[in-house]
């Protein structure tokens, strides 16, 4: 699948992965398999192709564009009995070097502590999209588990040849292939030191049932969590490869500005900097970050501004520029909307908004980058190290494998480390350094102005229930922030979902969850005011309204250890509830929260929280990744929001732009429902998405307010 | 204008060459190679740069290289002895308080300075004294947990 085709079967409000480069420069694709000595390697394909083996009996060399791109995964054993897996989804904190390691470790019958994982190095792990859409658990997990499975058959196989028993008599586990009748064993570093033959075993049938594990499933530590707590851990910001130059950027003073003069009179003798100016991109690289900066405050240039749209008028904007479109995927309509009114014995329409936001990741954007002989390395802390790879091969006018990109273990992402430009600029610089590697760490400043935020939306609802409290008619319009979640799991006969395309006003693009927290705050929030206008609990209004099993499932698990329907003991005490699914995984969550109007302010006590997403993996991960999206949830539901005005960023920093910190955290419990009879989905998205409509729907409940717009700030509202 | 100037770091001196005002956090990453100590911000708002400047948690990013002059500095590489972790660093990797974990060295260092003030910290003086500290991910009941674990340990060891 070409590029250009991946790109458009994703969410639209992807937006960034089809947004140009930041930088287009006026100038003028890999080795591998060196790394791997004598022992086993294993291939699967993807799409059930059954797995093929190589067999490597000394150094290879051979170019990884002659594997199909299908190829997810890999694995190969040495002879010294060490596993390694090979995958091209990054390490962001969501814990997938762990996850990973343990399905192999599980799959093929080895100690956890035997398996390492080389990921998102673009010269040595297969080709993968990008770390996103929550999809590591679903698509790599398997295909690892396929490629473990073939190489334990492959070396019981070995073994079963060598004794001259039949394979099926034969056990393999601990790190060996025993024979239980004979007692003798052999180890996979012995099996795995000679050349295994070319059989292909059929491995789907091998693949361990959830019943069977022992490994996966487990509450295993994060891989290399000392490293962490020592400083050990390099990150990209923490490389400082011999002779490393600092790089920084001339940014413009708003966003579309153009260059229009440029002097460098004053700094060009400066023999220790080097300036690049290519078109509209102007950057300096020097001994220390304090010398390069020096050097762009030397110059002088002028910018050509244009006028750009403030958030004040961000939401009539929207609703005003929207673009016809006729992609069939984002309109989808079934039975009558006006027999559904018809029926209906209370109608509700209403508008909902949410703000634009920021990633805010603690390790902003950065990249390292070398240029060795005609051949380009970057370091980076992206989601899509092949992504960045093929826009520098391109901007950069160089093959492909003349480009190789390695991403570090990162400072996290939450999908806002999908885009090139961090490499892009090092590159640049990089390239009129003399083969001297170029760091450059976007500032916070830069990372909260130059990155891309999640979309600001409008989203439109017209609905109508019965008078038992069944939806008759559901209608439901979202403009600019996206189709994620944007189906009702509700059931109702008659409605019609729209997604409406604006031109970008900032640049956007992925965050946790997409567009499902919008989708699920606007709908969650009017099936609370549907429930409150049919005089029903709102949970037991939703519950009325849904078949799947799997949400009722949270949700009842949910009320249970929430205690819904709860009495209120105090002035001022509001509980709600939302609910929702989205990529494989359900989610419910209950809040409690305290409004105390004579000190103006609204205090989150409790979030109760049921997430089920499959076969859970890894308990104690999965909670850190469901306790995380709970609290990084709470940001955009109270307080996150991007302002702007003129083409700058009012609130570029975080004494301005307030995240979610130890104060705001309340008391909180996740519940997680492990379901071993259905496959394991992700999870580092759809936790983040019902915390704002159940903050919101607590706040109704304990004032009669009935807050529309992310973020909230609740307390605004107290004064009337 | 660079100056010599003489640093305690981790127990060890330095002679480093740096225009006074220069902020402690860039000598100690980009000079001497002690990346442990992260860049967040560098305004003082995110916590990620904290190390003890004479055993008191401070934003590295904010303290001008010639203030830290005689006086003891401590990292996050000072904390471990003999291959022994500091209790808070057992603590955070026992409780698994982190996830991308950039934010895991000023945690640890803010931590460390309110356990060595304040044995018997309350879960409220935890959260009070970590207020400044950023952690993007959401790991914070897990952090509260951590300390309050070292704390114990520690008092534990000093009995």
């Amino acid at each position: 699948m070409s590029k250009r085709e991946e790109t458009f079967l994703l969410e639209p409000e992807r937006y960034e992965f089809r947004a140009l480069p930041m930088h287009q420069f006026a100038l003028g694709r890999r080795d591998f398999f060196r790394i791997f000595g004598a022992g086993l390697a294993v291939f699967a394909v993807a799409k059930d192709v059954s797995a093929v083996q190589e067999t490597a009996p000394g150094p290879r060399g051979f170019h990884n564009e002659e594997l199909p791109k299908e190829i997810g995964a890999w694995l190969h054993i040495g002879e010294d009995g060490t596993v390694t897996g090979f995958a091209g989804k990054a390490e962001i904190g969501q814990n997938v070097r762990t996850s990973l390691a343990q399905t192999i470790a599980d799959e093929l019958g080895v100690a956890f502590a035997s398996v390492r994982m080389v990921l998102a190095d673009t010269a040595l792990t297969p080709f993968d999209a990008g770390t996103f859409g929550s999809r590591t658990t679903p698509t790599i997990t398997p295909q690892l588990r396929k490629v473990a499975a073939a190489a334990r058959e492959l070396l019981v196989a070995k073994a079963a040849k060598q004794w001259n028993v039949p394979a099926e008599k034969l056990v393999a586990g601990d790190g060996k292939v025993s024979d239980p009748v004979s007692g003798k064993s052999l180890n996979y570093a012995e099996l795995a030191r000679e050349d295994i033959g070319a059989q292909i075993p059929l491995v789907e049938d091998a693949i361990k049932p959830t019943s069977q594990w022992t490994i996966a499933g487990k509450p295993i530590p994060k891989a290399d969590a000392r490293e962490f707590v020592t400083g050990g851990h390099r990150y990209t910001t923490d490389l400082r490869p011999e002779g490393m130059l600092y790089g920084k950027i001339l940014r413009p003073p708003s966003f579309g500005a153009t260059l229009i003069s440029y002097d460098n009179s004053v700094v060009k003798e400066w023999s220790d900097v080097v300036l690049v100016r290519d078109g509209d991109f102007v950057g300096a690289a020097a001994p220390t970050v304090a010398r390069a900066e020096a050097a762009l405050a030397g110059l002088r240039v002028e910018w050509k501004e244009v006028p750009q749209i403030s958030d004040a008028e961000i939401f009539s904007y929207l609703k005003k520029n929207a673009q016809p479109s006729n992609e069939p995927r984002f309109r989808q309509a079934k039975g009558s909307m006006e027999d559904g009114l018809a029926a209906a014995a209370h109608k509700l329409d209403a508008s909902y908004a949410v703000a634009y936001i920021a990633h805010a990741p603690l390790e902003p954007r950065a990249a390292v980058a070398q240029w060795t002989n005609g051949k380009l390395t970057v370091w980076m802390g992206t989601q899509r190290p092949f992504a960045v790879r093929d826009d520098l091969a391109d901007i950069f006018h160089v093959p492909e494998r003349n480009v190789r990109v390695i991403v570090p273990d990162t400072g996290s992402a939450y999908g806002g480390k999908h885009t090139s430009d961090a490499g892009l600029e090092a590159g640049r610089l990089a390239r009129a350094s003399n083969g001297r590697p170029v760091k450059l760490v976007w500032t916070r400043e830069e990372e909260f102005t130059w990155a891309y935020f999640r979309p600001a939306g409008v989203i439109d609802v017209k609905s109508g229930i019965a008078a038992d409290g069944k939806l008759t008619a559901w209608e439901f319009h979202n403009y600019h922030s996206g189709t994620s979640g944007i189906a009702t799991p509700y059931a109702v006969a008659n409605q019609v979902t729209e997604y409406h395309q604006v031109p970008l006003v900032l640049r956007s693009g992925s965050y946790r969850g997409l567009a499902a927290t919008a989708n699920h705050f606007a709908r969650e929030t009017h099936m609370d005011s549907l429930a409150n206008a049919a005089g029903l609990d709102p949970l037991e209004f939703r519950l009325k309204n849904l078949t799947d099993p799997r949400m009722r499932a949270v949700l009842e698990s949910g009320a249970k250890a929430f205690g819904w329907p709860r009495k209120k003991s105090a002035e001022g005490q509001g509980f709600g509830v939302a609910a929702g699914y989205e990529k494989g995984s359900y989610v419910a969550t209950f809040a409690e929260i305290f409004v105390d109007r004579a000190k103006n302010s609204v205090t989150v006590k409790k979030l109760v929280e049921v997430f089920e997403c499959g076969a859970i993996v890894n308990p104690d991960g999965l909670r850190n990744q469901v306790v995380g999206a709970m609290i990084q949830g709470l940001g955009g539901a109270l307080f996150e929001s991007i302002q702007f005005e003129k083409g700058r960023i009012s609130n570029s920093h975080f004494s301005s732009y307030r995240v979610p910190r130890f104060k705001d955290v309340p008391e909180i419990e996740a519940i997680l429902l492990d379901r071993k009879d259905i496959p394991s989905a992700g999870a580092g998205e759809t936790p983040i998405m019902a915390i704002a409509p159940a903050i919101g729907n607590a706040f109704f409940d304990a004032t009669k307010i009935r807050l529309t717009k992310l973020p909230l700030h609740p307390e605004l509202h107290l004064l009337g | 204008m660079a100056i010599g100037l003489e640093l305690e770091i981790n127990g060890e001196k330095y002679s480093v060459h740096y225009p006074p005002d220069t902020p402690l956090l860039y000598v100690l990453r980009d000079e001497l190679g002690l990346t442990g100590t992260k860049y967040g911000c560098g305004e003082g708002m995110c916590g990620a740069c904290t190390v003890l400047l004479a055993g008191t948690a401070r934003r590295s990013c904010q303290i001008p290289v010639s203030a830290a002059v005689s006086k003891p500095i401590t990292t996050i590489e000072g904390l471990e002895k003999n291959g022994a972790l500091h209790p808070v660093q057992q603590a955070f990797l026992d409780a698994g308080a982190f996830q991308c974990a950039y934010c895991t060295s000023g945690m640890i260092m803010s931590s460390v300075s309110l356990v060595q003030s304040n044995p018997h910290p309350s879960a409220e003086q935890i959260v009070q004294s970590l207020q400044g500290n950023i952690c993007r991910c959401g790991t914070h009941p897990r952090i509260i947990e951590a300390v309050e674990r070292a704390a114990k340990a520690i008092q534990g060891r000093s009995k």
